[in-house]
């Protein structure tokens, strides 16, 4: 989905805001967040495609108004809601108060497709990322879609997930390092001494 | 009123974040879905033992071994599994070469992707709008804002880890650091020199 999370290239946000010394957690309820979100991952509860997913749905105003930790309690407690573990009501009477949970799935999982069995391109290919718009999870960034780049490094086939945030059984694919000059993505005024490395499944490519 | 009596009748107001989660794990507790010992294991090991200072035993090594060196750059997973270093977000390490004329630096513009078992939990700016938006569109400008000078004449690789390989930068070997061994040298790396917003 072309969601808030999404956020490759985007202006407006002033510069990075970085903090001297900080702690792992800072305060008691981070650290309780990132231990219930491991913990879903040890019990079996979703996958790290479906989590994602689940905090991209988020409604963008409370996306960017909140911490990175703050995404995950959202992103968690909306997955166990999703799969009948808590409700809604209840999150809220034990919060005393309201309990902002995602947006619903707006796109289910594309075709699986056939499998791929080898590789496409090689290292020193010229590719260009097919101009897809999901309604559901994917990782292929906004900033690359319809760009062209090199090929730098084919890396091992794992699950798509694309598939994999939606349902089981997501078929494998390999993936690739695609370097990209920063002036194909953002013009002729972009650093010409500046390439951006993005890593894609072969799904998300086509010859140039 | 004493300050026992000031705590005790009005306790620290609770946060609403921190009423949301207080209130998920306590659900989650009382359905037997999590167990708070084992999550408190996990949590424990980020906190105190999973941290920069593995991946900067392996740029020491690096810098002291040529052969390990070239391990490293060839199959980071298991170069740095010879250190005892792997698990989550750490099945697939990339470490990627600081040279005179090339500069790295890594970056996960849709999440906050980060090599857990070697660099630890990611600091907040990593995971912030500004650094995600603005590191894959002007990182030379945001490098300098930063207080990384990289030179007009030195290239940027920007590393957008969108899929499962988790980067680090291996940095250049300060210069005079010739009779420093490897422990001497470790203390010397940091965790930013290491995902590349920094130089030493």
């Amino acid at each position: 989905m072309d969601g808030i999370h999404d956020l490759g290239g985007m202006d407006g946000f002033g510069p990075v805001d970085v903090e001297r010394d900080e702690p792992v957690f800072h305060a008691a309820w981070e650290r309780t967040v990132f231990g219930l979100v491991i913990g879903r991952a040890v019990a079996g509860l979703g996958g790290t495609d479906e989590f994602r997913h689940a905090i991209e749905r988020m409604d963008p105003a409370h996306y960017l108004t909140s911490s990175y930790y703050e995404h995950w309690l959202t992103g968690l407690a909306t997955l166990l809601v999703e799969r009948g573990i808590v409700t809604p009501a209840e999150l809220a009477r034990r919060a005393g108060g309201a309990f902002p949970l995602s947006r619903p799935v707006a796109g289910g999982a594309p075709a699986a497709g056939a499998p791929v069995a080898a590789p496409r391109f090689a290292p020193g290919d010229r590719v260009r990322v097919r101009n897809v718009h999901t309604r559901g999870h994917t990782r292929c960034p906004r900033y690359v879609r319809g760009h062209a780049g090199i090929v730098v490094r084919v890396d091992p086939a794992s699950p798509v997930p694309d598939v994999a945030a939606h349902a089981p059984g997501a078929p494998a694919e390999p993936a690739y390092g695609v370097r990209f000059l920063a002036r194909d993505l953002w013009g002729d005024d972009a650093d010409e001494r500046t390439t951006v490395t993005v890593d894609l499944w072969d799904r998300y490519l086509e010859a140039p | 009123m004493s300050a026992h009596d000031d705590d005790h009748h009005h306790p620290a107001p609770v946060s609403p974040v921190e009423a949301r989660a207080r209130a998920l794990e306590e659900l989650l507790v009382e359905k037997g879905i999590l167990r708070r010992d084992v999550v408190d294991a996990i949590v424990h090991a980020y906190e105190n033992d999973i941290g920069p200072m593995n991946a900067a035993k392996v740029v020491a090594r690096a810098w002291t071994d040529p052969a390990y060196r070239a391990r490293l750059l060839a199959d980071g997973t298991a170069a740095i599994a010879e250190l005892g270093f792997g698990g989550a977000e750490g099945e697939h390490l990339r470490v990627v070469e600081n040279t005179p004329a090339v500069h790295n630096v890594v970056v996960c513009t849709l999440c906050s992707c980060y090599p857990w078992p070697v660099l630890g939990l990611p600091p907040a700016w990593y995971k912030s709008a500004p650094y995600r938006a603005r590191m894959v569109r002007e990182p030379r400008v945001v490098l300098r804002e930063m207080g990384c000078d990289v030179p007009d004449a030195v290239e940027i690789r920007v590393w957008d880890s969108s899929a499962e390989q988790r980067y680090f930068v291996l940095p250049e070997r300060p210069a005079g650091t010739d009779g420093l061994d490897e422990d001497a040298l470790a203390r010397l790396v940091t965790r930013d020199a290491m995902i590349g917003t920094q130089r030493p």
